[in-house]
């Protein structure tokens, strides 16, 4: 028997950590199964050693609507190596039997979900010990059915804020939510504009406020300077574009070398003299 | 445009069709749509909205489009009387300005100022990048790297017209991949930009506009059908690419039960060999492009590509609403391959001296069936939606001819 909670109060207990360390929690996105199952385990099992606090796992989809060009490419990259939703969920078990306390979320569209059905991949996602899920093209007006699912699994279905949930609307966003709120820092796809840190830190205030829940900012994040910005005004950084351009192009040791220097500028970014 | 009526009953508030349709968009898409439903619902219920509507259709269009007796494909085939609707014959040639009409409209309504659209054969873009034109506005048209190739006319045309058609290569370089530029493309320029989606697909409520702007076509051959035949047709039929030249027809006939509505998908090389179009026969429900619809897809809901001659029904998707009907059975869908498309094309053009498109040469395979099957005293009404200039060059080279 496991003495680490799971789910969304695995989220919750990682989220707490760093607060209680005055540091931003440093969330890594990589694409599961890119370029295939054998390199991106080795990606994702060196995750943590390179300081990573909360692991976002991309499920590839033959359409992802809202991700920029490093995404689309990775998810066909590991589409092409036929790499499916389940094989997907088998890497996060396998890195699950090693790591019982990095929370590990899958990111994706619901299509695949839908397919599968929502119980048989909340079933699927507590056997693999995924904590929790981001659906893209699922907003809270259509996410019921896998809502319920979820709940009552006790896993986190993470909802997105952008910069065009005014505030009429966020209270309809933050309704029942649990981890964390991801806020999407700029109006557009995955690692094509870069954001200012000042919108951002409002968005952060406002929706921490209505969540009474950590926010996670993401979407454009690509250096160092940039996660130190959005780590003193948030709780917690997501890089996923760079991560994965990195290890298209120079492998696993140099993407996990880059992941290192994010996430030291990440945790380091509250004690260090701001600019 | 608001009175409620039985075939009005869908959507529902959450853009439901029975089971299908819906919003299935990213969160910062959702205030958009919100916003556009409100300006939509807000304009439909404008007498003035109306009234521009109109005076555009009658002078600009130039509607309403003819119903035409097609003697000799109906003599050819043997049967039932076929009456064409003809809207190829509207300004740039197809069914496709109806809509785009309605939506940039709506666009100046709304004060936005930059226009964007998906195209597959390109009708869409180039009855959009036409109004755009028209209105004044900028505008961006995203098209798949192969239909660039096979619609080369029309991506000229788009050009003349000022439209910056952008080439689109990920996936197989077609409508969806199209579709997912144009999304990714609005996500990005969210305040200025309307995206006007060229089909009854899309989240809502672009199903139900679209439906809206194109149910003039159903209305008016109710009309002049009652009105030449003193009767209702047995059945309408229409292609099928993502549905919105069917309903535009079908809608009026909804409740008239006794009148089939048959919408034809494109089975491309034949539905055995897996390479077509038709996501009712030989696809499974699921979630793209913001609703709930047939697609095709594998065993993982990973979309499958479809594959048509005809660029426009080249999509993996069906509108929500003919997922609908097809549920509950009140239309019934077939299909037609890429051969018989090719065969009707010159069949129709040779008889009635009208090149068709090859979408609606679709259509006209599977009228030549139901003609023998209703006889004599049959009536059907199919919806020759575009004309095929086009298609020529493309025709031309799968008949290995050189021009
Ligand atoms: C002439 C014509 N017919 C039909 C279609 C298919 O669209 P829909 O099924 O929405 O009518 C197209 C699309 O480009 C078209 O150009």
């Amino acid at each position: 028997m496991s003495t680490h909670p799971t789910g969304a109060a695995r989220l919750a207990a990682r989220f707490a950590a760093c607060k209680a360390q005055n540091e931003a929690a440093f969330v890594a996105y990589i694409m599961g199964g890119d370029p295939d199952v054998k390199t991106a385990q080795k990606l994702l099992d060196g995750l943590p050693g390179a300081g990573v606090d909360v692991i976002e796992l991309g499920l590839p989809f033959t359409d992802p609507m809202a991700d920029g060009p490093a995404i689309q490419a990775a998810a066909l990259r590991a589409l092409k190596a036929g790499v499916r939703t389940k094989n997907v969920l088998a890497m996060a078990a396998k890195f699950r039997k090693k790591d019982q306390q990095t929370p590990l979320i899958v990111m994706g569209y619901y299509n695949p979900i839908h397919h599968m059905g929502c119980d048989a991949f909340t079933k699927a996602c507590i056997e693999a010990g995924v904590d929790g899920a981001i659906i893209v093209d699922l907003p809270p007006e259509e996410d019921a059915p896998l809502r319920a699912a979820f709940d009552e699994a006790g896993l986190a279905l993470i909802r997105l804020a952008t910069p065009t949930t005014d505030d009429q609307r966020l209270p309809t966003v933050v309704a029942g939510t649990s981890g964390f709120v991801y806020y999407v820092s700029v109006a557009g796809i995955t690692g094509a504009l870069v954001p200012e840190a000042d919108p951002v830190a409002r968005a952060v205030t406002r929706i921490r406020a209505a969540s009474g829940l950590p926010v996670a900012v993401g979407f454009g994040v690509r250096t160092s300077e940039k996660a130190a910005q959005i780590a003193r005004v948030a709780d917690g950084v997501v890089v996923g574009s760079a991560i994965v351009d990195a290890m298209a192009q120079k492998g696993v040791e140099e993407a996990l070398n880059l992941t290192q220097r994010l996430s030291g500028a990440v945790h380091h970014a509250r004690s260090e003299s701001t600019s | 445009m608001s009175t409620q009526t039985q075939q009005d009953i869908w959507p529902d508030a959450r853009g439901r069709f029975g089971e299908f349709g819906g919003r299935f968009v990213a969160e910062t898409l959702m205030p958009l749509i919100l916003e556009l439903e409100s300006a939509w619902d807000e304009a439909r219920n404008d007498p003035e909205f109306a009234a521009q509507m109109d005076a555009y259709m009658r002078d600009y269009v130039g509607r309403p489009s003819a119903l035409y007796h097609a003697e000799r494909l109906s003599e050819e085939f043997g049967g039932a009387k076929i009456w064409l609707k003809r809207d190829e014959l509207n300004h740039t040639g197809s069914h496709k300005i109806n809509n785009c009409l309605g939506q940039v409209l709506l666009a100046k309504r709304m004060g936005k100022t930059r226009i964007i659209a998906e195209t597959g054969a390109g009708q869409h873009g180039v009855a959009t990048a036409t109004l755009a034109a028209r209105f004044g506005l900028p505008c961006v048209v995203f098209m798949g790297a192969t239909d660039i190739e096979r619609q080369q006319p029309n991506v000229f045309r788009m050009k003349l017209l000022g439209a910056e058609v952008v080439p689109v290569t990920s996936g197989t370089g077609t409508l969806k991949d199209a579709m997912n530029e144009a999304l990714r493309d609005w996500v990005t320029h969210v305040d200025e930009t309307f995206y006007v989606i060229g089909t009854v697909a899309g989240p809502h409520p672009y199903p139900h506009m679209v439906r809206t702007f194109q149910s003039v076509i159903g209305r008016e051959a109710r009309a002049q059908i009652l009105e030449r035949e003193g009767r209702l047709p047995d059945a309408c039929v229409a292609c099928i690419g993502g549905g919105s030249n069917a309903m535009g027809l079908f809608h009026a006939f909804v409740p008239d039960k006794n009148v089939r509505l048959i919408g034809v998908e494109a089975a491309g090389k034949g539905i055995e060999t897996g390479q077509h179009a038709a996501s009712l026969k030989g696809g499974a429900p699921g979630v793209l492009h913001g609703n709930r619809t047939y697609l095709l897809q594998d065993e993982d809901g990973q979309i499958i590509d479809a594959h048509s001659i005809s660029a426009g029904l080249d999509y993996p998707g069906i509108g929500p609403e003919h997922a609908h009907l097809h549920d509950i059975g009140r239309a019934e869908y077939v299909s037609a391959t890429d051969k018989e498309a090719l065969e009707m094309f010159q069949l129709c053009t040779k008889l009635e001296g009208i090149i068709p498109a090859l979408e609606p040469a679709h259509a006209l395979a599977r009228v030549a069936d139901l003609a023998a099957e209703l006889g004599k005293d049959g009536l059907i009404i199919m919806n020759m939606c575009g004309r095929g200039d086009k298609d020529v060059f493309a025709v031309a080279g799968h008949l290995g001819v050189k021009i």
